[in-house]
């Protein structure tokens, strides 16, 4: 009896979790992968470093062990709350470690050699990271405590940026030779992405409710933004160039306001011609979610035609519309990478120039922070969205 | 007063609604009954302009609606329709005071029409007035719809199914908040149904339309005895015809002087259910007893019998 009682319990206690069958499978490859990669010059082929030749024997030890340890966690089924501090305690060490590593390699005093993370360090941080992600669905946490996370993993970073221990990283090099340049091409890249989406707003919300209204004009306003989309980025980038520069040359006072066929002003065009479907596609179903019953009450009762739409019926088809925001946003902040290559900025800058040198630490310290804003915006936005739907209708 | 005058409405090749006159009193509870199709709903969504007539003329109190924007013209109006129409995003204290505040009216006078309906309503304010819609059963949905449409204080009220969504017993306490409410406002009442026994129960009067045309407009009395059409008749059903024209007499007008035995029956009930009351407990006449519960005298079923046949 007792027996039966403890070995069932003990079944049900050593029950694997699925995902955690995966993270393990992932990190145990990612184990024997280089955790670093050493080179004696940015551009030359790099060494492979497994942990232990990346790391004091101590460290790299600890490393093993913690491993194994947050393994175990993933793959049983434990507490929510267990794996999401077990994943979090994991991503914090391996980017401790990862900055120990830089400066455990590099010879003393020399200046051209670079340690960038290895192909093991980023699936360690991508398994990881997934079960930090995956814990914190589970946990189903209030929208403004997720926003308060974000801002608590956000100053993590900046104190490990801030106390030096990555400053042996090679992208950290790169940033040291062009600190000027990446916070001017991070305000170019913001401005981009958060310009474009402020003129989609002001002119898809309108456009939108157009659409909604005048049933002809929907399904031709749709198409026609449904085909910009299908347009490649860079295609649409560079057919831009012609008008543009027409507009620039002919129209008096274009060119003064900062029109040209390269530049800012294309990239703004194009980044706010691919806004605007998300944006008027989702005003369209937002109104028509609007329950006939209150629309046709609203009429009833006397209100205008502006009243309505101000008071019932934008309100309500609000959250719908703010979702078509976020994606936009998102959306955006990707695409504004490839301005730079019509001379637009942002950084895509790094980006193109890494790549046109083979400098690999030099397009990550493109790809690194625009990642970054765009899982902010993400996390962010679908925080606001679920207050404001909640706001509007409590289950 | 709401005198309708050849009221028309054409979509394309079809007629809704076919040159229907019609004369509401105040006071008047006008119930539209119909099949769906029958252009009712459209005849009632006329007289706030919701949908502009083809032709005839609509006049409120003498004054043709057309002479206002029709917007001005539906803040005057009370509206309440199926499925209540609140506004979700709304608390039940802001439905109720839409229309007040597109009124401007000031704010202590709003407030104060909110707390006086919502307990007419047995809704208390304390309770109801800051919770949202999807709080609510749909019973108490429905009476803040009504209680919405009544706001402002309108002379006429105009009602599209109202009841339509709600389970009977409900719906029977609905009704009876309607009729109180019209005793105590005046509220001069349109109201659209298909459900021929709650426009008997309800209706002072009763419009029959079919196929966008006016049948009949006559007291629930006069529709059941004499039915102007086949059509009306049918919509009556042939069975409850002696029912229905004792469902619409009280007992207190028809009482005998005398004793009866067992459980009393009120002056303020029907026949049909004095009748009822009688056949159940199988007694050939019943005590009755007014408002007071004093005994008054007795029902007799030799006279219910009388009074259920078709007058001549």
């Amino acid at each position: 009896m007792t027996d039966a009682i403890l070995s069932a319990s003990t079944a049900r206690r050593l029950t694997v979790d699925k995902l955690g069958v995966m993270i393990g499978l992932i990190a145990l490859v990612a184990a024997i992968m280089p955790f670093a990669a050493f080179r004696a010059n940015r551009i030359v082929v790099g060494i492979s470093k497994g942990t232990f030749e990346a790391l004091p024997t101590w460290e790299a030890a600890l490393l093993t062990l913690a491993l194994a340890a947050v393994i175990m966690v993933a793959l049983l089924k434990t507490p929510t709350l267990w794996r999401l501090m077990a994943s979090l305690a994991m991503l914090a060490f391996l980017l401790i470690a990862i900055g120990n590593a830089a400066s455990f390699l590099s010879p003393e005093g020399d200046k051209l050699a670079r340690v960038s993370p290895g192909a093991g360090f980023w699936l360690l941080l991508f398994a990881f990271a997934l079960l930090a992600a995956d814990s914190f669905t589970r946990l189903k946490l209030a929208p403004w405590l997720r926003i308060v996370t974000l801002l608590l993993v956000a100053a993590a970073v900046a104190l490990l940026l801030w106390s030096g221990s990555w400053n042996s990283l090679s992208i950290l090099k790169e940033y040291a030779n062009r600190a000027d340049a990446f916070w001017r091409e991070g305000q170019t890249h913001v401005a981009l992405a958060l310009g474009s989406l402020a003129a989609a707003t002001v002119v898809g919300i309108p456009l939108g409710v157009v659409c909604d209204r005048v049933e002809r004009l929907r399904a031709v306003v749709l198409n026609i933004l449904n085909a910009v989309q299908t347009i490649p980025s860079i295609a649409l980038f560079g057919l831009l160039i012609a008008p543009l520069a027409w507009v620039a040359a002919n129209v008096p006072g274009a060119s003064a306001i900062g029109i040209s066929g390269i530049g800012a002003a294309p990239a703004m065009v194009a980044l706010f011609a691919y806004s605007l479907l998300p944006v008027v596609a989702n005003t369209v179903v937002g109104l028509e979610s609007v329950p006939p019953a209150a629309t046709d009450a609203a009429r009833g009762m006397g209100m205008t035609n502006w009243q309505r739409l101000l008071t019932v019926e934008l309100p309500l088809a609000f959250p719908v519309i703010l979702t078509g925001i976020r994606i936009v946003l998102v959306q955006n902040i990707g695409l504004a990478t490839i301005a730079a290559l019509i001379g637009g900025g942002g950084f895509g800058v790094f980006v193109f120039q890494g790549v046109g040198q083979t400098a690999m630490d030099l397009v990550l310290l493109g790809a690194v922070p625009t990642v970054a804003l765009a899982f902010a915006a993400a996390v962010i936005l679908d925080a606001i969205v679920e207050m404001v739907s909640t706001g509007a209708r409590p289950a | 007063m709401i005198e309708i005058d050849a009221l028309t409405k054409d979509y394309l090749e079809v007629t809704v609604v076919d040159h229907v006159s019609m004369r509401i009193e105040d006071g008047d509870i006008a119930v539209i009954v119909g099949t769906s199709g029958s252009g009712k709903t459209t005849l009632l969504r006329m007289i706030n302009r919701l949908i502009e007539p083809t032709s005839g003329t609509v006049r409120i109190d003498g004054k043709d609606t057309r002479s206002v924007p029709a917007h001005l013209l539906r803040r005057e109006i009370g509206y309440a329709i199926q499925g209540h129409g609140l506004f979700p995003h709304r608390t039940v204290g802001q439905n109720i005071a839409t229309v007040p505040v597109l009124m401007g009216w000031d704010k202590a006078r709003i407030e104060a029409r909110v707390e006086e309906l919502l307990e007419l309503f047995q809704l208390p304010a304390a309770q109801f007035r800051d919770r949202l819609p999807s709080e609510l059963s749909g019973g108490q949905q429905q009476r803040v719809g009504v209680a919405r449409a009544l706001a402002a204080e309108p002379k006429v009220l105009l009602m599209d199914e109202p009841f339509g969504a709600l389970d009977p017993i409900i719906r029977a306490k609905a009704q009876a908040d309607l009729i109180g409410i019209q005793k105590r406002f005046g509220t001069t009442i349109v109201l659209v149904t298909h459900d021929m026994e709650e426009a008997i129960h309800l209706g002072t009067r009763i419009a029959v339309m079919d196929k966008g045309k006016l049948l009949q407009f006559a007291t629930p009395a006069e529709i059941v005895v004499r039915p102007a059409t086949e059509f009306v008749g049918e919509l009556l059903g042939s069975g409850e015809r002696a029912f229905r024209l004792l469902a619409l007499r009280r007992i207190g007008d028809f009482v005998e002087p005398g004793e009866a035995e067992g459980v009393a029956v009120s002056t303020e009930q029907t026949l049909r259910d004095g009748l009822e009351e009688a056949l159940w407990s199988g007694r050939s006449a019943v005590p009755v007893v007014d408002a007071s519960g004093k005994p008054v005298g007795r029902l007799t079923l030799a006279a219910v019998e009388k009074l259920g046949a078709r007058p001549q």
